[in-house]
């Protein structure tokens, strides 16, 4: 039997280097595909969960379902975004998108 | 003793995937690296006995947001030269936060389920009776509809969805100029 702490240390690993993708990358889509790599690892915390405490309730599962749906969304919107951007700047860089700043 | 290892092995390679999707300058590599990501976290979620999970993983994540990302890195291909810095400034203060995250996370996870099969039963799954698990994605699916669980969230989740899709097409599509319109 895998111990309980394995999946959240796991996850937290998980969510560690998406924070540190979103936090440091330069290019939109890379931030992008960290916050993919956060829903991730929120989901395995959330299933690990519902496998552990509750298996008889299917909370965790269908919040996990619904964290799919949700990230489904947003990856459509935000590339939507990263490409209306690039079409209208000529630029992904997230430091360059700075026509709000002053 | 095999799902140990077997586990391990899983968590290793798919943080190395991981690792190479944040850190990789070739965007096109990294989005590679995140379908195998995707693809070990699928198998996590099979040790789990989340199959139904496991499966929409494999058809969300790897079958659609996958591709999209591909898209989105091919139309915007000549902007990310590699000669070009992967990271800004704050890259240094961004590792520290992240693995003081990780050190924090993992000390409280540690004090309440202790890492070592032996230590306590508390650490390790408890019996459960296997009809429950044989039964858990009607379970799943009769929450969705039922009025006492989930039917509101599940509604707005499609509604969300249509909006995204519309928002998405709209925000995505090309500007006529003036004299073309």
């Amino acid at each position: 039997m895998i111990p309980m702490s394995w999946y959240l240390l796991f996850a937290a690993a998980l969510f560690s280097i998406g924070l540190y993708g979103v936090m440091a990358r330069r290019n939109t889509v890379a931030i992008l595909m960290s916050v993919e790599l956060l829903l991730n690892a929120v989901n395995i915390n959330l299933v690990t969960f519902w496998r552990y405490l509750t298996p008889d309730r299917s909370v965790g599962m269908a919040w996990a379902v619904f964290v799919l749906a949700v990230a489904a969304a947003e990856a459509a919107v935000g590339l939507a975004l990263i490409i209306s951007v690039y079409r209208n700047r000529d630029s992904v860089v997230a430091e360059e998108l700075d026509v709000l700043r002053n | 003793m095999f799902e140990q290892v077997f586990f391990i092995f899983v968590a290793v390679v798919t943080l190395g995937f991981a690792l190479i999707v944040v850190t990789n300058k070739n965007l096109f590599h990294a989005a590679l690296a995140l379908m195998g990501t995707f693809l070990g976290v699928a198998i996590i979620y099979v040790t789990l006995g989340a199959g139904f999970l496991a499966m929409a993983q494999l058809l969300v994540y790897i079958g659609a947001i996958s591709i999209l990302i591909i898209f989105a890195i091919m139309m915007t291909r000549h902007m990310m030269s590699a000669e070009e810095a992967a990271f800004n400034s704050q890259a240094g203060l961004s590792l520290f936060t992240a693995v003081a995250f990780f050190v924090l996370v993992a000390y409280v996870f540690i004090s309440y389920w202790p890492t070592t099969p032996a230590d306590a039963m508390l650490a390790t799954m408890t019996p459960v009776d296997p009809a429950i698990l044989e039964n858990s994605v009607v379970a799943l699916g009769q929450s969705f509809v039922s009025p006492n669980a989930y039917v509101l969230p599940f509604e707005v989740a499609s509604v969300m969805l249509l909006a995204a899709l519309v928002g998405s097409i709209f925000i995505a599509k090309p500007r006529l100029k003036e004299d073309e319109a």
